[in-house]
């Protein structure tokens, strides 16, 4: 690990130095939300942000991606023959991004990167992104990164992690793609004597945190009896199925297939998709496994915080963003529903039940 | 890197109409590419996505057998979108096929061992490979009785009539062909619903003997305590799930139930693991 410093005119002149090689994406502010895009020339990511209101999981998982091509022209030696899509997979950065999200990418990177399959789609997008994070100094009242496994400085997924002096940036280089980029922008000015300020730092951002979760339980519940707990119509009650939970949490990864035909031209893609509509499970007979409102929040709840935890053993689906928290429109919040479950006694619902 | 998501080209070279109503039809495939055949190394229990470029893609067991070799079959339900489409189309037709996918029936498990097999309805396509494959005379001696319960609606609602008929002078495997009514006089088989139809002739379970059961959520409901009844321990029974499926491999989400994936996972499990996941089948 390196340790450089960097100050803010080289860091101007270094992204523009780095735009001639790497597709740049940061976080822009629109109107007045913070978003992930794409950095056209001589654009500079605003670091000065709380957190976006979409992830950046889209820039390896797009919402809408082109997967396979096909014709349907008889008249063509190739007719009915499908073909990988074309895929831009020259190297690119994201200049930015926060310590919660760059975790998110990898805890869904087991989803993807498999040791018996690969998503060649996801997998491609994810090793030409050098992941540059930005320590996060303003945690929200609804952030609970330390206690999702995760934390305002935490460096898990990032090739650089930069934090905020004022004058200058102190970045931590991680690894070679990390470094590749450092030496195209320029900044090559060693400083391990800084290493405590990131200590510093880290604690104080850290103390101001006031969301906490826990989740020590979790594993050692049985998944049936948490499944058939009694508090799930209640924490399902209000919600509308509107989807904007999963589509806003980093960490959500379900997705469809669909084909599109123009004329006799046709793409196959892969969109976003989520668990909480209702047609997502359904049966061409009309059977639908998760028929009601409840089956499927609690599926939403159930894969974060227990199906995943005991399939992968790395802890709860979730860094802890508060995205969901702040954005569903009626406030059902995964810090209550991770309190229920994690506090859930099989003999509770005995009684509950009378 | 492979693509999992890149079908692999394939021709219609025959369609057999094999329902009374039409609504059941099998589709034998050959592939356009030297060598995509023996990529495609299947086992019996095994589902494709079958891909029909501008139409979709849908998940279904493959009904032919590893040990028949030149082409692969399905037989389709016509059920929604796609598959009226595919019954629409014509030998000669391209489209893709992709996989193999998911586990297979445990056959090193299954090896040595008494098979009974319950189907209902045209669930039997797996099934039908299954047989197949033991029947093989490479395979025949490396399982012990083999007792087949198999129910339609009716008896123009049966599949694969011309291998039933076969099946049934063979004194290596003991056939139970039942439907649920029939007015035709010269019926021979057996009448009724497939649950009791298998109390009164499926042999008895034991440490030696195995139960695959495939058919519709209802069939399998009033299978179960009847095996259960007849000495079958949970994981002496296997069952194959059908949740919805979108890329067949275990990245889209949807065929979760619980933390298994039917996709991947399964779609064969024992009874015991069913047991052990939330009913959301
Ligand atoms: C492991 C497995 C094995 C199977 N084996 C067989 C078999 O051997 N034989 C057989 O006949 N069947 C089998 N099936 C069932 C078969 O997959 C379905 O019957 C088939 O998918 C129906 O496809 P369809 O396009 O005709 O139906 P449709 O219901 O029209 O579905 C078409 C697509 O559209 C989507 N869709 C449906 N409704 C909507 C909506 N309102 N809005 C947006 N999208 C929608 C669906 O998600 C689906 O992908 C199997 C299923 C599984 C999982
Ligand atoms: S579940 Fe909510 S808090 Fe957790 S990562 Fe997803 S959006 Fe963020
Ligand atoms: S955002 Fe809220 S209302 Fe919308 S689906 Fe999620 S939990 Fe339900
Ligand atoms: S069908 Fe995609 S995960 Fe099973």
């Amino acid at each position: 690990m390196t340790l450089l410093t960097i100050d803010k005119d080289h860091w101007t002149q270094g992204l523009a130095a780095a735009a001639d090689h790497y597709r740049l994406f940061g976080p822009v502010k629109e109107k007045d939300q913070h978003q992930f895009k794409a950095l056209e020339k001589g654009r500079l990511p605003d670091l000065d942000l709380v957190n976006t209101r979409l992830s950046p999981k889209d820039l390896v998982f797009p919402q809408s991606e082109i997967m396979l091509t096909y014709s349907l022209d008889e008249s063509r030696e190739d007719h009915h023959i499908m073909k990988e899509a074309h895929t831009d997979h020259a190297p690119r950065a994201v200049v930015g991004m926060r310590p919660c999200d760059a975790r998110a990418i990898q805890l869904v990177k087991l989803n993807f990167d498999t040791p018996d399959v690969k998503d060649p789609y996801w997998l491609k997008a994810y090793e030409a992104t050098t992941f540059i994070g930005m320590a996060c100094d303003t945690p929200l009242s609804t952030c609970f990164c330390t206690s999702a496994g995760c934390g305002p400085y935490n460096a898990e997924g990032l090739d650089i992690l930069m934090m905020d002096r004022g004058e200058t940036y102190l970045a931590k280089i991680f690894t070679e793609k990390g470094k590749a980029f450092a030496d195209t922008a320029g900044w090559n000015q060693a400083t391990p004597e800084a290493a405590e300020a990131f200590v510093a730092a880290k604690e104080a951002a850290e103390a101001k945190m006031v969301s906490t979760i826990s989740t020590d339980n979790l594993a050692d519940t049985d998944l049936l009896d948490l499944h058939g707990a009694p508090f799930w119509d209640d924490i399902a009650f209000a919600c509308l199925n509107c989807g904007t939970c999963t589509f806003t949490c980093p960490t959500c990864w379900c997705f469809d297939i669909q084909d599109e035909v123009q004329g006799k031209s046709g793409v196959r893609m892969k969109n976003w998709d989520s668990c909480m509509f209702p047609i997502f499970t359904v049966h061409t007979t009309g059977h639908n496994p998760r028929d009601t409102k409840t089956q499927r929040v609690r599926q939403r709840f159930m894969h974060k915080l227990k199906y995943f935890v005991d399939k992968y053993q790395t802890g709860i689906m979730c860094v802890g963003c508060g995205r969901c928290v702040r954005q569903c429109p009626v406030n059902i919040d995964i810090r209550r529903v991770c309190e229920l479950m994690n506090s859930f006694k099989p003999a509770d619902a005995c009684v509950a039940q009378g | 890197m492979q693509n999992p998501y890149l079908p692999y080209p394939v021709r219609i070279d025959d369609i057999t109409v094999e329902a009374e109503d039409k609504s059941l039809k099998t589709f034998k495939f050959v592939f356009l590419n030297d060598g995509d055949e023996d990529q495609f190394a299947y086992r019996a229990g095994q589902f494709a996505e079958l891909s029909i470029p501008g139409k979709g893609e849908i998940p279904i067991g493959i009904a032919s057998s590893p040990v028949e070799k030149g082409f692969v079959k399905f037989t389709v339900n016509r059920a929604g979108v796609v598959t009226t489409h595919l019954h629409n189309m014509r030998a000669g037709d391209r489209m893709g096929l992709r996989g193999p996918l998911g586990n297979c029936y445990p056959w090193d498990l299954l090896e040595g061992k008494n098979i009974l097999i319950v189907g209902g309805g045209f669930a039997f396509t797996t099934l039908r490979s299954s047989i197949v494959y033991m029947l093989d005379p490479a395979n025949r001696s490396r399982f012990g009785n083999i007792d087949v319960v198999y129910g339609a609606r009716s008896p123009g609602m049966l599949l694969y009539k011309d291998e039933l008929v076969e099946w049934e002078k063979r004194d290596d495997i003991n056939m139970h062909i039942t439907v649920d009514g029939t007015d035709d006089p010269d019926w021979k088989y057996n009448i009724g619903f497939v649950p009791p139809i298998t109390e009164q002739k499926a042999p008895p379970g034991g440490a030696d003997t195995y139960a695959i059961v495939c058919g519709p959520p209802i069939m399998i409901k009033f299978t179960q305590p009847v095996l259960e009844k007849l000495g079958y321990d949970h994981d002496h029974i296997i069952m194959s799930l059908e949740n919805r499926m979108k890329c067949g491999f275990g990245m889209c989400g949807r065929c979760g139930i619980g933390k298994e994936l039917v996709c991947k996972d399964g779609p064969v499990f024992t009874l015991n693991q069913i047991n052990r996941t939330p009913r959301e089948y």
